[in-house]
């Protein structure tokens, strides 16, 4: 039995195609797995090893590294909040707390009904918004106790679904290069030569040198 | 002078001052391909298509653009690193947009991905870089939609892919997102992580991946506001770039302000002469303190860069005056805190960040990452001694050995260290955690004293050798 539906098979074989070297699709796959199940499962990392031409160990070696990764399942929502300086200097402390409180678990923690991860997070871009939190990735900006508990009860009723897709998916909208624009991989092995509108390659100092 | 913020552009604060990257910023459908091709969208490709590469790379060179990711160094020089003769050569562009503090390159995927992608052909063109790997951050949902969108509708349009505008300039644009790792916006780490490994530094030399970059190939990486820069350039020429800002440091600049000022946000100021004075103070930018409230301290380039006080506030954006006074200009961020900041504990969110971030490959930056949170926070929970103190500066000699640059302070007599430092690491992950840990030490050494002051008792009595304390039963 094959870990991933047709269509991310397909979806698969695609973005390996992106790639002058097939390893080089490791992360991109990792994330359509996760966007699968919710999570990297051991069954994904022994499919992704075969598509890209590596052991399951190596997957699992580059995908204990990144930190979305979640290599455990974890809630429908993961609840980032931001303690990194300028959110810290505004707050994010308490926030936690109040978080930690409100949602009955520590960070790191998930919730028994499998709703809520809370996680401590590392700066997220957003440091004028501070404090900030991300849920699966979408930003709520300058969040006081009460605008996070209006966020939860949000999440809860299920009003925000349109807007906030479950953990695992990232973005919605995927790159689609047309089979008859794309040039294709450049390959290391296969390519020798200045690429053709450098019709004349100048010679030392010069731009195209 | 006006300022205004924008309801679509949270966080971004607009002026009148030249704008050269965030021009389209107010249009709430800046993002689209119509409205980029309204608004002179593409035309630098083509002006830059109807000259030959070498000349392009001419242009960008004179205009002096410093790349904008945080090591400040000249594009169009970088750019000429690329050995000659060896193909393919290729372009990863740097979206992974981590340090803290900083965010300007995220607003600009979001908010104008074609000008990226016009940056991104530009590049190439110039350069003869047969393929562009566009890395952008795990966390960052919105930005990678955008840029997707943006990429498929130039793909349809015929702006990337094959035969661009009809010429013989083809290459294709990969849209390749990260998945939460700060290191991998080193570039070797980049790299790696493109490759499918983990993101960890490589060994240097070779310094640039220019020389040895994504397998094994020469290879450019640019930062997101710096390849975001070239349209422009292209379009009105390197001597109207050199003209805004000084000669050193021309062109704009994106800078986030974040902390205890009125207004926070992220401002394009004018490169070389705006002041930090100016960025917090001025009525266009941050409007200073909260009433009542003083400046304290702030962190002039992300969370890596060593801090300024008040005392330093006519300083420019001009890395050869930051340099010397001790701290960099980095990535283009500030970090302000007031008087009611408990020092020790900033720090302490600073240092955490990098020994959470540490990728683990060299032993100063794992172990010393590590060991300078769980010291400095015994600091912060009052359970430290001072003999800690002098444990945090051993450790992080340990990262950086020799003078830690730090900021002049005048009270005292002491006079400043310039920039840069040493290192016994191979990336800048190690000597960041210790940046604010010696920067918060030499600025405000009361504040950890009275932190310790009570337990000097329990130095006295844990001194002497350990070891040969233990007692040894025959």
């Amino acid at each position: 039995m094959s870990f991933f539906t047709e269509e991310n098979r397909a979806l698969a074989g695609e973005i390996i195609g992106r790639y002058p070297k097939r390893r080089s699709a490791m992360i991109p796959l990792l994330h359509v797995a996760q966007g699968q199940a919710g999570w990297v499962t051991p069954e994904a990392m022994t499919e992704i090893a075969e598509l890209v031409d590596t052991t399951p160990a190596e997957v699992l070696g580059t995908c204990s590294f990144y930190e979305m990764f979640k290599r455990e399942p974890v809630g429908k929502y993961l609840v980032n909040i931001c303690v990194t300086m300028s959110c810290a200097l505004a707050g994010a402390v308490e926030l936690m707390e109040h978080a930690e409180e409100r949602l009955g678990v520590r960070a790191g923690g998930t919730t028994p009904d499998g709703m809520f991860t809370l996680a401590s997070a590392e700066c997220q871009a957003a440091c004028t918004e501070a404090p900030c939190l991300q849920v699966n990735y979408r930003y709520r900006y300058r969040v006081d106790t009460e605008g996070f508990d209006q966020l939860i009860d949000d999440l809860a009723s299920g009003s925000l679904e349109g807007e906030i897709p479950q953990h695992g998916i990232t973005a919605r909208v995927r790159q689609r290069i047309p089979e008859d624009r794309m040039v294709g991989a450049v390959p290391p092995a296969e390519v020798n030569e200045a690429p053709v509108w450098l019709a004349v390659p100048a010679p030392n100092g010069a731009g195209s040198s | 002078m006006a300022s205004y913020t924008i309801p679509h552009a949270p966080g971004f604060v607009a002026n009148d001052a030249p704008r050269i990257v965030t021009e389209r910023f107010d249009d709430p459908a800046s993002f689209t391909l119509e409205r980029y091709l309204a608004t002179g969208g593409y035309d630098g490709l083509r002006a830059a298509l109807e000259r030959p590469p070498d000349e392009v790379h001419s242009e960008v060179r004179d205009a002096t653009l410093l790349g904008r990711g945080g090591a400040g160094f000249p594009a169009g020089v970088k750019w000429g690193f690329c050995p000659p003769g060896v193909w393919p050569r290729y372009l990863v562009v740097n979206g992974d947009e981590s340090e803290p503090g900083t965010y300007k390159d995220r607003l600009l995927m979001e908010l104008d991905p074609h000008q990226l992608i016009e940056g991104c052909l530009i590049a190439c063109y110039a350069v003869g870089l047969s393929q562009c790997f566009l890395y952008i951050r795990g966390e960052m949902a919105l930005a990678q939609e955008r840029v997707a969108q943006a990429l498929n509708e130039a793909y349809e349009a015929g702006w990337v892919g094959r035969n661009i505008c009809g010429t013989d300039f083809s290459v294709d644009i990969v849209l390749h997102s990260g998945a939460g790792a700060y290191v991998v916006g080193e570039e070797t780490a980049l790299i790696e992580s493109l490759e499918g490994n983990r993101g960890m530094p490589r060994l240097k030399p070779p310094y640039f991946p220019a020389a040895i970059g994504l397998y094994g190939l020469p290879t450019i990486v640019n930062n997101v506001e710096t390849l975001s820069n070239l349209p422009w350039i292209m379009r009105n020429g390197a001597e109207a770039f050199t003209a805004i800002g000084t000669s050193t440091s021309p062109g704009t600049r994106m800078i986030a302000v974040s902390g205890h000022v009125q207004r926070p946000g992220v401002y394009e100021i004018t490169n070389g002469t705006t002041t930090f004075r100016d960025l917090i103070y001025g009525e266009d930018y941050c409007r200073g303190m909260h009433p009542g409230r003083e400046l304290k301290a702030f962190v002039p380039g992300g969370g890596s860069a060593p801090w300024f006080t008040p005392a330093q506030l006519d300083l420019p954006f001009e890395a050869s005056e930051v340099g010397p006074q001790g701290s960099m200009l980095g990535s283009g961020a500030v970090m302000v805190m007031d008087d009611t900041t408990d020092i020790p504990a900033a720090a302490l969110t600073l240092t955490k960040f990098y020994a959470h971030e540490s990728c683990g490959k060299c032993v100063p930056c794992r172990e010393g990452a590590t060991w300078l949170e769980r010291v400095l926070r015994r600091v912060c929970d009052g359970t430290g001694t001072p003999r800690d103190l002098d444990v945090l500066l051993e450790v992080g000699a340990s990262i950086s050995p020799g003078d830690f640059p730090h900021a002049a302070v005048p009270e005292r007599g002491l006079e400043a260290k310039p920039f840069p430092y040493q290192m016994t690491t191979i990336c800048f992950v190690g000597p960041s955690a210790f940046a604010p840990v010696h920067s918060a030490l030499t600025l405000f050494p009361e504040e950890f004293e009275a932190r310790v002051a009570a337990n000097a008792h329990l130095d006295a009595e844990l001194s002497g050798d350990p070891v040969s304390e233990v007692p040894v039963s025959v």
